[in-house]
């Protein structure tokens, strides 16, 4: 058994479960990011933009759709519990929505 | 209803009627949970001018309604993106809501000759499905991203711009308990269990109906106060409050070495099920991201299972000490 409980404990502040990655090197400072982030990840700087809040991260993928100079990486998808239980049971890819999904 | 962009533009209000809050009420409910659509394509709001706003939305009839009745009083174009029904988010989510569609939508409606504006308004929640510089190499428009929220939009058009506030998704107790009624639909038949369950088992029929009541409502209602990082523990916590008024009933009226076998037994289940219900709930929520979802399942399955194992098997034992068999 997973002894997932333990991994869980200490549920310290800022705990990052996501993906994001930002290469601060190829912001071009367009400020998309700012205003896509439905979490304010990002926050405004003077030559770049600054990953103020990684943690806050929901990987939506907004960030990296609209960056155009590829800065921001992000593992997206929609993270609907049902699909992913169905998918770990049955041991195929998640389906999410439509017919093969909620009824 | 007919499939496909209309080529034709469409008339609409920003005033709902009743028709509308009756297909709100189902699609609350999870009526029909795929039929709650508009026709896709280009509707005219009010009257609006050659110059007037291009807003841009899902063909989910709860999104397209949202968007023309918080613009009383107000002039715009909508171009409704075919979702299949689904909401901004969700779409934007599996890539309906996308680039693609947003450039298919402003070919099939030849939206360029119906309007001088050279700008889309998008809900900011459809940019994890859009790509704001490949629609400006793909067609004549750009993209500007409005509020996340329809009721911030009269603000947005007078401004031009929006407050970290308009840009940020939240999660309050409105938020949190309007999806309640949907999961009730998704138990629909082990609700209708429950009930009778309730009227005709006693004790037992009462604990579980209230303890599943308690977590389709209760929990997402104290979900902030309930301690815990992960949801199923909150849940499990959930579970282990509730059923403790019901255990506590049993120990001081009850009597029979059984009785500490079925408080052990609820406790196990029960404290199961509310974490199985939690553990539904991370894909709801606004902040939950899909490596967190995925961690949390794989981490929380086996321990809820084994629960419910371990309180399956002590009921059959409450059972056989009841009945007198140990």
């Amino acid at each position: 058994m997973d002894i997932g409980m333990l991994e869980m404990q200490p549920p310290e502040k800022g705990a990052a479960i996501n993906t994001l990655v930002f290469r601060p090197g190829r912001c071009t400072n367009c400020g998309m990011c700012l205003k896509v982030c439905p979490h304010r990840v990002f926050a405004p700087g003077e030559r770049r933009v600054k990953m103020a809040r990684a943690d806050l991260c929901m990987e939506c993928g907004a960030c990296q759709m609209n960056c155009p100079s590829g800065a921001i990486a992000v593992d997206s998808g929609v993270g609907c519990a049902a699909a992913i239980i169905k998918a770990a049971l049955r041991g195929k890819d998640e389906v999410v929505c439509g017919e093969e999904c909620c009824r | 209803m007919e499939e496909g962009y209309a080529t034709e533009i469409m008339a609409t209000v920003s005033q709902l009627g009743s028709r509308e809050r009756n297909d709100h009420l189902k699609a609350r409910i999870g009526i029909d949970r795929m039929g709650h659509r508009v026709r896709p394509g280009l509707y005219a709001l009010g009257s609006p001018t050659r110059s007037s706003p291009v807003l841009v939305t899902a063909n989910y009839s709860l999104s397209f309604d949202a968007l023309r009745s918080a613009l009383p009083g107000r002039n715009a174009w909508i171009l409704a993106l075919d979702t299949k029904g689904i909401n901004v988010w969700c779409a934007a989510g599996k890539g309906t809501f996308g680039t693609e569609e947003l450039l298919k939508a402003v070919q099939a409606t030849d939206l360029a000759s119906k309007v001088d504006g050279r700008t889309l308004i998008l809900p900011q929640l459809g940019a994890p499905g859009v790509s704001a510089h490949q629609v400006r190499k793909g067609c004549d428009f750009k993209v500007e991203y409005g509020p996340v929220r329809a009721e911030d939009l009269p603000a947005y058009l007078d401004t031009g711009e929006c407050t970290e506030e308009m840009r940020t998704v939240r999660f309050k107790l409105k938020d949190r308990l309007v999806l309640a009624p949907v999961e009730v639909r998704n138990y629909r038949w082990l609700m209708v269990l429950m009930i009778l369950a309730a009227v005709f088992v006693p004790f037992y029929g009462p604990l579980v109906l209230a303890l599943t009541l308690g977590g389709i409502f209760l929990f997402p209602a104290l979900l902030p106060r309930l301690p815990g990082k992960d949801l199923s523990l909150r849940g499990m916590v959930l579970g282990g409050l509730l059923v403790t008024p019901f255990a506590l009933y049993q120990l001081l009226f009850w009597s029979g070495g059984f009785v500490i076998a079925a408080v052990a037994a609820e406790y196990m289940l029960m404290i199961a099920w509310l974490g199985y219900i939690g553990l539904n709930f991370t894909g709801s929520t606004t902040f939950t991201s899909r490596t967190g979802v995925r961690r949390e399942i794989f981490a929380y399955i086996p321990w809820i299972a084994g629960m419910a194992l371990l309180g399956g098997a002590l009921s059959v034992v409450t059972l056989a000490l009841y009945a007198g068999w140990l």
